[in-house]
C-alpha cells in the first residue's frame, strides 16, 4: 500500500512539474504576475510529493519489502540498518529518486529564499528546473521504476554488491548528486538569462552561492569516493582515470572555471556570455556523466544494447536538454552584450586564462574518456587509454595553471601590474625554488617532476599567504588596525585563501604518493616479515572471524619500528555470502606523513598468505587538502554578500543600518 | 563571423551526440576491424624481454610458427577482462602468445602477471611505442595472429570474447595448421 503510494506521488509530482515547466513560463512572457507566481507553491508541492516517494521507498528497504523489485534485488535481511539505507541509492532506479530529490529540495530553496530575484527571472529559472524534472521523471516512471512489484516476493533478497557496503561509499552518491544537481541551478538560471536576453551583476551574483555549493558538495564527494577506492579496493591508489571517476571530474573542472568565471561576471560585467556557456557546459558534463557512465556504454557497448528504451531515453534527454541549451545559447548570447573591457594583464585577464586551461583540461579529460566510445562508434573496436595519455595531456596543462594560481589574486581588476605582483612574489618564488632543489638532492633517485610538483605547491601556498597578509596590511600597519582588517575581512576571501591553501598541500599529496610510493608483495607464513619505508610488518596470525552477512579472514600484522610494536594492522579478506563475492578490508596505519597500508591476500594452502604491503608517502595531505578547500568552499558560503543576493537590497539594508 | 562562434558550441555537441547515437546501433559490429596489414608481412622488431635473463625477442624468431602477439597493459582494464581467456588458449590450443607491453611500467606487468598468472611464452617491453605504432595498434588489447611465414592473417582491437575466438580465432587457427 505503502509502495503504491510512493508510486502515486511520482506520477503526481510528474504532472506538478509539467505545470511548472509551462504555466510560469508562459507567465513571464506575458507578464502576468498570478501565472508567475504558480512556480512557488508548484516547488513546494513537488519537494513534498517527492519526499514522499522517496520515504515510501526508503521503507520498503528498512522493512525488507521484498515484493519491490529493486528492493529484492539490491537488498537483503542480514544486512545492516545503514546499509540498508544506502541501499536506496545504491542502484539505478533509487539513485534517480534521490538525483530528482535534489533536484526538489534545490528548486525550493530558490522558491522560499528568492524573494528579491526579479518575478521574471524566478518564474523562468522554476520553469526550467521543473523541465529538468520532468525529464528525469519521465525516465524514471516509464523506463526505471523503482516501485515495480515482483509476485511472488522472493524471501531473502540479492543483498547490495558488497563493494558498496561501506560508510564511505553510503555517503558518496547523496555529495556528488548534490554537486551534479546544483550545476542544473545555475544552467536553470543560464538558460532563463537567455530567454530574458538580459544579464547583469545581479545575476552573476545570484548564479555564484549555487556555483559554489554545487562545487563544494561535489569537491566533497569526488574526495570521498576517491578515499572509498584507495581504502576499499586495497591496490593502495586513490585515482585511476576510470571512465566513472572521471564522470565527475569533468563537472569539476568546468565547474572551477565556472566559479572563477562567475565572478568576473559580477565584479566586472565581463565575460558574460562566457560563463552561461560554461554553465550549460558544467551541467551537461554532469548529465553526460551521470548517464552514459551508468548506462554502461563505456565499460560494456553491449549492456547498453541490451536495453534500447533506456538507452534512446538517456540519449533524447540529452539531446533537448543540452541541444536546447545551445541552440538557445547561439540564437540569444549575441544579443548579451560585451560589458566591461580589460587588459590581458589583470586579475580578469587571469582568470580567463585559468578558464581556458580548465576548459581544455576537462576536454581532454572528455577525449580519454569516450576515446573507446568514438573508436568503437568508428568501427575500430573497444580499446582504452590509460594513464599514459593522461599524464601526458592533463599535467602539462596544471603545471601554468598552478603557476598562475600564485599570481592571479595579486593582479588588480581591470588592468594588473604584473611586475609589481612578481616583485611581491618573490619571497614565495624563492621558497619554491629551494623547496624543489631540497627535494630534487633529498630524493636523487625519485622522478626529477616529483621536485617541480613540490616546488609548485610551495609556491601556491607562499604567493596564497602573501596576498593574504598583504590584504590585512600585515607588518605595513599597526597591529591594531590589522586585526580589525582582518576582523572586516569578507568571508569570500577566508574562502578562496582556505581553498587555494588546500589545493597546495593536496598537491604535496599527489606528488608525494606518486613519486615515492614503495610496494612490496610477499608469501608470509605467520612470524615472517616485510620491510618496508622504514619499517617492519610481522604477521603473526590469521583467524576466520564471522560478520552479520560475511564471513572473513582477518590477518594480524604488527608494525615493527626496530624491535618495539608500533601498532597492530588486522587487514581482513572477506566472503559475502549472498552475492558469493570477496572484499578486501585493507589496513591502514597513518603517521600523518604517509600511510602504512597493509592488504591480507590469498593462501597458498601451505600455511603461508599473500600479503601486500604499500608504504604511502603523503596520501593524507591528499585527504587533509581536500577537506580545508571543501571548508573553504563552506566559509565563502556563509559569505553575507552572497546571502543578501541582489546588490539593490544592498543598498536597503545600508540604508537601513 | 561572430555569430558562427555562438553557434560553434551546438556544431560540437551535435557531432557527439552522432556518436553516440552510432554507439546505439544495435547492428554494429565491433569486431570487424580492418586492418592495412592484413595477409602482409608483420612488421619486424627487436624487443627487450621483460625478463631479463631471456633472450632478445626479435621477429624472425616468430617465422615457421603460428602466433598470436598480444598487446596489453596492467592499467587497462579490458586487458583484465580478456587475461583468462588468453590463458585458456595459451593451455588448450598450445599456442605460443608473444606479450609486448604497451605504454607501462616493467614493475607494474610483473606483479599483473604475478597476481593474475602469465599465459605468454615470451613478454617484450616496447618503451618507445615503436613496435606498436609498427603495428597499427589503436589502444590496449589488441590482438594478431600471425602465420608461419610470418604474415598477419587476424587482426582484433578490444579484448577477445568467447564468441570470437569460438568462431573466428579456432577455425582460423585450424585452416593455418593444415
Amino acid at each position: 500500500m505503502i509502495v503504491e503510494l510512493g508510486h502515486y506521488a511520482l506520477v503526481l509530482a510528474l504532472l506538478v512539474a509539467l505545470v511548472q515547466a509551462s504555466v510560469p513560463l508562459v507567465g513571464a512572457a506575458r507578464r502576468e504576475p498570478a501565472w508567475m507566481g504558480v512556480a512557488v507553491p508548484a516547488s513546494l508541492l513537488f519537494l513534498a510529493l517527492i519526499l514522499i516517494a522517496f520515504l515510501a521507498l526508503m521503507r520498503a528497504y528498512i522493512v525488507s519489502d521484498f515484493s519491490v523489485a529493486n528492493v529484492a534485488d539490491n537488498s537483503h535481511v542480514l544486512k545492516p540498518l545503514l546499509y540498508k539505507i544506502a541501499g536506496v541509492w545504491g542502484n539505478h532506479e533509487g539513485s534517480l529518486v534521490l538525483w530528482v530529490l535534489m533536484l526538489a529540495i534545490f528548486g525550493a530553496a530558490v522558491a522560499m529564499f528568492g524573494r528579491n530575484l526579479p518575478a521574471t527571472l524566478k518564474a523562468r529559472v522554476l520553469s526550467v528546473q521543473a523541465m529538468i524534472a520532468s525529464g528525469f521523471l519521465l525516465f524514471t516512471l516509464f523506463a526505471s521504476n523503482p516501485f515495480a512489484r515482483f509476485d511472488p516476493a522472493p524471501a531473502a533478497g540479492g543483498d547490495l554488491n558488497p563493494l558498496l557496503q561501506d560508510p564511505g561509499l553510503a555517503f558518496h552518491p547523496p555529495l556528488l548528486y548534490l554537486g551534479y544537481v546544483g550545476f542544473s541551478m545555475t544552467f536553470s538560471f543560464a538558460v532563463a538569462a537567455l530567454i530574458e536576453g538580459r544579464i547583469d551583476a545581479a545575476w552573476a551574483r545570484w548564479v555564484r552561492p549555487w556555483t559554489l555549493a554545487a562545487w563544494t558538495a561535489l569537491t566533497a564527494g569526488i574526495g570521498l569516493g576517491s578515499w572509498w577506492a584507495y581504502y576499499e579496493l586495497g591496490w593502495g591508489g586513490w585515482w585511476y582515470w576510470d571512465p566513472v571517476e572521471n564522470a565527475s571530474f569533468m563537472p569539476w573542472l568546468l565547474g572551477t572555471a565556472l566559479l572563477h568565471s562567475a565572478l568576473v561576471a559580477e565584479k566586472r560585467d565581463a565575460l558574460k556570455s562566457w560563463t552561461v556557456l560554461l554553465a550549460i557546459l558544467t551541467f551537461a558534463m554532469s548529465l553526460i556523466g551521470t548517464f552514459l557512465v551508468r548506462s554502461g556504454i563505456l565499460t560494456s557497448v553491449h549492456a547498453f544494447a541490451t536495453d534500447p528504451t533506456r538507452g534512446l531515453f538517456i540519449l533524447l534527454l540529452l539531446v533537448i536538454a543540452i541541444g536546447g541549451a545551445l541552440a538557445l545559447y547561439a540564437w540569444r548570447a549575441p544579443t548579451l552584450g560585451a560589458g566591461g573591457v580589460f587588459r590581458p594583464v589583470s586579475r580578469e585577464g587571469a582568470l580567463l586564462l585559468n578558464n581556458l586551461l580548465l576548459v581544455t583540461a576537462a576536454a581532454t579529460v572528455f577525449l580519454g574518456t569516450f576515446y573507446p566510445l568514438f573508436l568503437d562508434a568508428l568501427g575500430l573496436g573497444t580499446v582504452s587509454v590509460g594513464p599514459p595519455y593522461y599524464i601526458a595531456t592533463f599535467v602539462p596543462l596544471m603545471l601554468p595553471l598552478l603557476l598562475a594560481m600564485g599570481v592571479g589574486p595579486l593582479l588588480a581588476w581591470k588592468r594588473g601590474d604584473l611586475a609589481g605582483a612578481l616583485s611581491r612574489l618573490v619571497i614565495a618564488g624563492v621558497c619554491a625554488l629551494i623547496a624543489g632543489i631540497a627535494v630534487w638532492w633529498w630524493k636523487s633517485d625519485g622522478p626529477f617532476m616529483a621536485g617541480i610538483g613540490i616546488a609548485l605547491a610551495v609556491w601556491i601556498a607562499g604567493a596564497t599567504l602573501v596576498e593574504f597578509f598583504g590584504r590585512i596590511g600585515f607588518g605595513r600597519i599597526t597591529p591594531r588596525d590589522t586585526l580589525m582588517r582582518l576582523v572586516h575581512l569578507p568571508r569570500g576571501t577566508f574562502g578562496m585563501t582556505l581553498a587555494h591553501l588546500g589545493m597546495a598541500i593536496a598537491i604535496v599529496g599527489m606528488t608525494g604518493s606518486s613519486a615515492w610510493k614503495e610496494e612490496h608483495i610477499a608469501i608470509l607464513e605467520p612470524g615472517g616479515s616485510i620491510a618496508a619505508g622504514g619499517y617492519d610488518y610481522r604477521l603473526d596470525a590469521v583467524t576466520r572471524i564471522e560478520g552479520p552477512n560475511y564471513w572473513a579472514y582477518r590477518a594480524q600484522i604488527s608494525l615493527l619500528d626496530g624491535d618495539e610494536v608500533v601498532a597492530l594492522l588486522m587487514p581482513e579478506k572477506r566472503f559475502y555470502r549472498v552475492q558469493r563475492m570477496p572484499t578486501t578490508e585493507a589496513a591502514i596505519r597513518t603517521t600523518g606523513l604517509a600511510d602504512l597500508y597493509a592488504v591480507l591476500g590469498d593462501p597458498n594452502g601451505e600455511g603461508g598468505w599473500t600479503v601486500r604491503i604499500y608504504h604511502e608517502p603523503l596520501v593524507p595531505w591528499i585527504w587533509g587538502g581536500l577537506m580545508i578547500m571543501v571548508a573553504g568552499g563552506l566559509v565563502s558560503l556563509t559569505d553575507r554578500r552572497l546571502r543578501v543576493g541582489a546588490p539593490a537590497s544592498v543598498r536597503r539594508v545600508a540604508e537601513a543600518g | 563571423m561572430r555569430r558562427l562562434l555562438y553557434i560553434l558550441p551546438l556544431a560540437v555537441f551535435g557531432i557527439i551526440a552522432a556518436y553516440f547515437v552510432a554507439g546505439l546501433d544495435p547492428a554494429r559490429d565491433p569486431s570487424a576491424v580492418p586492418s592495412a596489414l592484413i595477409d602482409r608481412p608483420a612488421p619486424s622488431f627487436t624487443l627487450d624481454p621483460l625478463d631479463p635473463a631471456r633472450p632478445l625477442v626479435v621477429s624472425d624468431d616468430l617465422r615457421g610458427e603460428i602466433v598470436l602477439v598480444n598487446f596489453f597493459a596492467s592499467w587497462c582494464v579490458p586487458c583484465r577482462v580478456e587475461h583468462p581467456l588468453l590463458q585458456q588458449l595459451a593451455q588448450e590450443q598450445n599456442l605460443p602468445i608473444y606479450g609486448i607491453v604497451y605504454k607501462d611500467q616493467p614493475d607494474a606487468i610483473r606483479r599483473w602477471l604475478h597476481d593474475l598468472g602469465n599465459p605468454y611464452a615470451m613478454v617484450a617491453v616496447d618503451p618507445d611505442s615503436r613496435t606498436a605504432i609498427d603495428f597499427g595498434v589503436y589502444g590496449v588489447p589488441e590482438t594478431y595472429v600471425i602465420d608461419r611465414e610470418s604474415r598477419i592473417r587476424f587482426r582484433f582491437a578490444g579484448p577477445l570474447d568467447p564468441m570470437t575466438i569460438d568462431e573466428i580465432l579456432l577455425p582460423l587457427l585450424a585452416e593455418l595448421r593444415e
